[in-house]
């Protein structure tokens, strides 16, 4: 047979195309549903951290159910918006819009104890791609109760470190609210307290950035003000 | 030794398609940072290897030669979305840290290459001997590469803390330059300095 007339090559192109595409469609139709689950399971088990309370892949679904007691929309004049699922808001499309017309998710977390805690979705950018979190508030909407972050891809080791409980742990306590009730969020401070511009200062509002991870701690930083930022009005006249 | 033998021991030292070759280059400097990733990046090559060798060799003699490189690139190309698609579903974890790297397989030279210069022209189970043995080759430089890496970069071997916390409290300090991509460059260059002075073979006469 020839191999190499016009006619065998395109229909031996087309044949092999057509072959291959049914077959990747098909497996990815398969698992579709599953690649969802893990992310929707991963998800909720960063909402889950912020507020310390661990769980396993397989188990997130049901401990979101019960310690997640509320979760809703906010407009930028922090009113609830209805009819909307928090969890299913991109908040990738909600930061791109104007200010004003951001319907952000938020989340309410009620713990053993019966305290509740406020939890922030935040997003922002990192030195080499998305970086995310969410941070949990204490009731007075002022103080850190936890907070985790996780990133996309940031350099293994230095800014990667952000994903990890060392750098997470310190936030818990510090308040983003200074003294004269101005939003200022919480300063990652290269050097930590000894480097700060004030100690107390360091104390109340200050975390310890990563050794050469300066540009993602930074980071870190402004997603978080700019977040709390398109908070700011509901955290305000929630607050107690 | 057998010929099929030598199809598998073959590129594991003399012909070893990283330290001999030099090929793969890019994924062995960018997935070696922890063990992990780098077993499961080396597992993926060895399968899509292996199996693109068995589909390329079975098809090999109607390929038609004007389009035979996109043929190549297509049975690839389909089985790294394969891959990529079943770490997301049921290695997720791992996925995540592979991130991009998985796509990039499609570009590995180690692949092409063997196709070309194997699968072509040999028949389908020597093919998949190939495969295994070039994948087996890539892995284990990556592996022995992650380990060192792995080892001075962060104190860990899979994830466990290894170094003694003892050793942290008499000054000793991670190398932050380990998990940075020149280091893999340097590791290596050491374990081709290593091989080259081990095997005769492989010594070139002056």
């Amino acid at each position: 047979m020839n191999t190499n007339g016009n006619l065998y090559t395109f229909i031996y192109a087309s044949v092999l195309v057509i072959v291959v595409a049914a077959a990747l469609s098909f497996t990815a139709l398969k698992l579709q549903p599953i690649q969802e689950m893990n992310v929707m399971n991963e998800k909720m088990q960063n909402i889950l951290a912020s507020v310390h309370i661990e769980s396993s892949r397989d188990s997130a679904h049901q401990v979101f159910e019960k310690y997640i007691t509320r979760s809703f929309v906010v407009n930028a004049k922090g009113e609830e918006v209805q009819g909307k699922k928090a969890f299913d808001v991109n908040l990738k499309q909600q930061y791109k819009k104007k200010f004003e017309n951001r319907e952000l998710p938020l989340y309410e977390a009620t713990l053993e104890d019966g305290s509740k805690k406020l939890i922030i979705p935040l997003l922002g950018k990192g030195l080499w791609g998305p970086i995310w979190g969410y941070l949990a508030l204490d009731e007075d909407y002022n103080t850190v109760y936890g907070a985790v972050f996780d990133h996309k891809g940031e350099t293994p080791g230095l800014g990667a470190e952000i994903a990890k409980k060392e750098f997470q742990i310190p936030f818990t306590g510090k308040t983003i609210y200074d003294d004269k009730g101005e939003l200022i969020g919480i300063e990652v401070v290269k050097g930590g307290k000894a480097a700060a511009k004030s100690a107390e200062e360091y104390d109340k509002h200050g975390v310890d950035a990563i050794s050469g991870g300066t540009i993602t701690s930074k980071a870190v930083q402004k997603m978080i003000y700019d977040c709390l930022s398109s908070y700011k009005v509901y955290i305000e006249e929630n607050k107690k | 030794m057998s010929k099929s033998l030598k199809l598998i021991t073959d590129p594991l030292n003399l012909n070893n398609p990283i330290t001999v070759q030099v090929l793969g280059i890019c994924s062995a400097l960018a997935v070696t940072v922890k063990l992990e990733p780098a077993v499961v990046m080396s597992l993926s090559v060895l399968f899509v290897l292996a199996f693109a060798n068995v589909i390329i060799s079975l098809l090999r003699n109607t390929i038609p030669s004007r389009i035979r490189i996109i043929v190549q690139l297509v049975v690839i190309a389909a089985l790294v979305i394969l891959v990529d698609q079943v770490l997301k579903a049921f290695a997720y974890d791992v996925s995540k840290q592979l991130s991009v790297f998985v796509g990039l397989i499609i570009t590995n030279c180690i692949i092409m290459g063997r196709l070309e210069a194997f699968a072509l022209g040999n028949k389908p189970w020597p093919s998949f001997l190939d495969g295994i043995g070039n994948g087996a080759g890539y892995a284990i430089i990556l592996i022995i590469v992650a380990f060192f890496r792995e080892l001075f970069g962060s104190g860990t071997i899979w994830g466990i803390e290894i170094v003694p916390k003892g050793f942290y409290e008499f000054g000793y300090v991670n190398n932050g330059l380990m998990i940075l991509p020149p280091m893999a460059l340097i590791v290596v260059a050491v374990i081709i300095w290593v091989q080259r002075s081990r095997t005769t073979e492989l010594i070139e006469s002056k």
